[in-house]
């Protein structure tokens, strides 16, 4: 059965075309990486391999100063982040139904809408109008604003799919409002919660057009620097300080898709579900 | 019941009172500041004078003329038109590369389709800076595709490739194609595969099945796919100013040079009030079909 319904609906070439799309997808990103491994001090020019430019990031005083921004400055966001946007879905999924429950959504949706460089610009001038100078500070707010709905997704995907069951059932025991959140909603939520906050880290992270614009002087990410760098000139200074980056990108999604994946496969409760299901909206 | 009636309004808003506080101060009033900025006039050290002026509105399609008189100036229009068409054709190229893709991935037992999923979404998730970087050394002089040529003698010259119209079309593409697969896949995926089975026993040729059967069922995920690469393509950095060299200006690279380099800050104002205008326009016509798409498949 199964056999015939794939037969029909095949076309030809269209494994080729996928093969295509992902050499289209990862081939440069190759290249970046091959090309890091390159002897030349000329970026296209292949003279033999060697470790040498990775040496040289390692002891590049500036990288590592822009390294430990980024770091900072996506912790501290993520903490923000992640506290802002659960309690905003615990208060829509389960809020019931309110006047502003749309108007809400929207606006936390919001960031994800607004081209990223009129969000920078917007609050470029805001910043430069109060004459707010916070160092990273800048850079945190602006961060986590935008951070906010990707922390936001996974939490109320999360809340939405969860059952209220092992939540009546420990309220019927008589355990308080707090002891029912503490030791059945947060460690349910856990899952979203954390892929949450690895998305708002990457993004934090990988965001290049907002930190150019919002960065004062000594609040240089990593992305930022690179940008300098490729500038001032390619080297393949910059191809091993990207592959590095990309490195630790593909490292961190990839715990983001373990977890997933376990966001999920949400535990049910023993058949009330529906009903639970049609008194949550 | 797990909705509390006692002060559980107060409840809710407080909980959403974070998010309201972050986003409205540092986005909402931002936003609006920007807007009112656009309408002030421009203090040519930087800045502005706070008075009402509609200058930088009308210097996107105006100039003066050495005798002040107003005459059309095609340099803005030709970036907003440039924006728009190089927007359009990234997208797509997506849609070409993306839809049978994703056709694939559905076609593949659901253990494989994750992991499909997975090398989709990797490159989405990785620096987009880094991304389009490695393109220079693809597309560039002495770079992957010129050199052979030249050494084979296939070509004698460079073949300029970068700081064209078509190596920002690529740029964005590679940046958002992952946007376009993800949400065709997700209609795909729902899709009911006993009705391709059906057209094809009352004899519908291959052809017919997908234009009148797959993608007619597709076309949300092909609305959203669309939506989700257009729009950041019109608002896009990175791609115009390292692969366009900083010359062919998008929307997103105008609003950046006005504010980083020109510092005409209500120009910069007034072109991004433009983008944000447009990008509402493209979110409402999506809003109508999807409204559209819900009405007929209420009639069903």
């Amino acid at each position: 059965m199964k056999r015939r319904h794939l037969e029909v609906g095949r076309y030809h070439g269209l494994g080729t075309w996928t093969v295509l799309c992902f050499a289209f997808l990862y081939l440069p990103i190759g290249i970046l990486i091959i090309y890091s491994f390159n002897a030349s001090s000329l970026a296209m020019t292949w003279t033999g391999f060697s470790l040498d430019w990775y040496a040289k990031v390692l002891r590049n005083d500036s990288i590592q100063f822009a390294a430990v921004n980024s770091l900072v400055i996506a912790t501290i966001t993520t903490l923000f982040a992640t506290a802002i946007a659960t309690a905003a879905a615990l208060a829509l999924v389960r809020g019931g139904r309110f006047t502003g429950h749309t108007a809400s959504l929207g606006l936390v949706t919001l960031p994800l809408v607004v081209p990223e460089i009129v969000t920078a610009v917007a609050v470029l001038i805001f910043f430069a109008n109060l004459n707010l100078n916070l160092g990273i500070g800048n850079v945190i707010i602006a961060h986590t604003t935008f951070c906010i709905p990707f922390a936001f997704m996974p939490i109320r995907a999360r809340l939405v799919g969860m059952d209220t069951s092992l939540e009546q059932a420990a309220r019927d025991l008589y355990s308080s409002e707090w002891q029912t959140f503490r030791h059945i909603t947060a460690p349910l939520l856990m899952p979203g919660i954390l892929s949450g906050a690895m998305l708002s880290f990457v993004i934090s992270l990988d965001d290049f057009i907002i930190t150019l614009m919002v960065a004062p002087a000594g609040a240089t990410t990593l992305p930022v620097y690179i940008y300098s760098m490729i500038r001032q000139g390619i080297t393949p200074e910059v191809n091993a300080i990207s592959s590095v980056f990309f490195a630790a990108s593909v490292l961190l999604v990839s715990i983001y898709w373990l977890l997933s994946r376990r966001v999920m496969s949400v535990p049910k409760g023993t058949g009330t579900s529906n009903a639970s299901g049609g008194s949550r909206t | 019941m797990i909705s509390l009636p006692r002060n559980s309004r107060t409840r809710t808003w407080l909980g959403l009172a974070p998010a309201w506080l972050v986003i409205g101060v540092f986005m909402l009033v931002p936003i609006a500041l920007m807007a009112v900025i656009s309408f002030l006039e421009a203090n040519p050290y930087g800045g502005v004078h706070f008075n009402f002026s509609t200058d930088a509105y009308v210097q996107i399609a105006f100039e003066y003329d050495l005798e002040d008189n107003l005459v059309f100036n095609p340099i803005y229009i030709n970036i907003i038109l440039r924006s728009v068409g190089l927007s359009i054709l990234a997208t797509v190229v997506c849609l070409v590369i993306g839809f049978p893709v994703a056709y694939f991935i559905t076609l593949q037992p659901p253990s494989k389709r994750n992991f499909y999923i997975y090398l989709i979404t990797i490159p989405f998730w990785t620096n987009l800076l880094i991304r389009t970087f490695s393109w220079i050394l693809i597309l560039g002089r002495n770079g992957v595709i010129e050199t052979p040529l030249l050494l084979t003698g296939v070509i004698d010259d460079s073949l300029n490739m970068m700081y064209t119209n078509g190596a920002i079309t690529v740029g964005l593409a590679y940046s958002y194609l992952p946007l376009m697969i993800l949400p065709i896949y997700a209609s795909l995926e729902r899709l009911d595969f006993r009705l391709v089975e059906a057209a094809s026993d009352l004899y519908a040729h291959r052809l017919e099945i997908m234009t009148k059967v797959i993608i007619p069922l597709s076309m949300p995920g092909i609305v959203a796919g669309c939506m989700l690469v257009y729009i950041p393509s019109l608002g896009a950095f990175i791609a115009p100013d390292l692969l366009g060299g900083g010359k062919r200006l998008l929307l997103g690279s105008l609003v950046q040079f006005q504010f980083a380099t020109a510092r005409n800050w209500p120009f910069g104002a007034a072109i991004a009030m433009v983008l944000l205008a447009f990008v509402v326009v493209a979110l409402m016509i999506y809003a109508r079909s999807a409204r559209k798409r819900a009405l007929i498949e209420g009639d069903l």
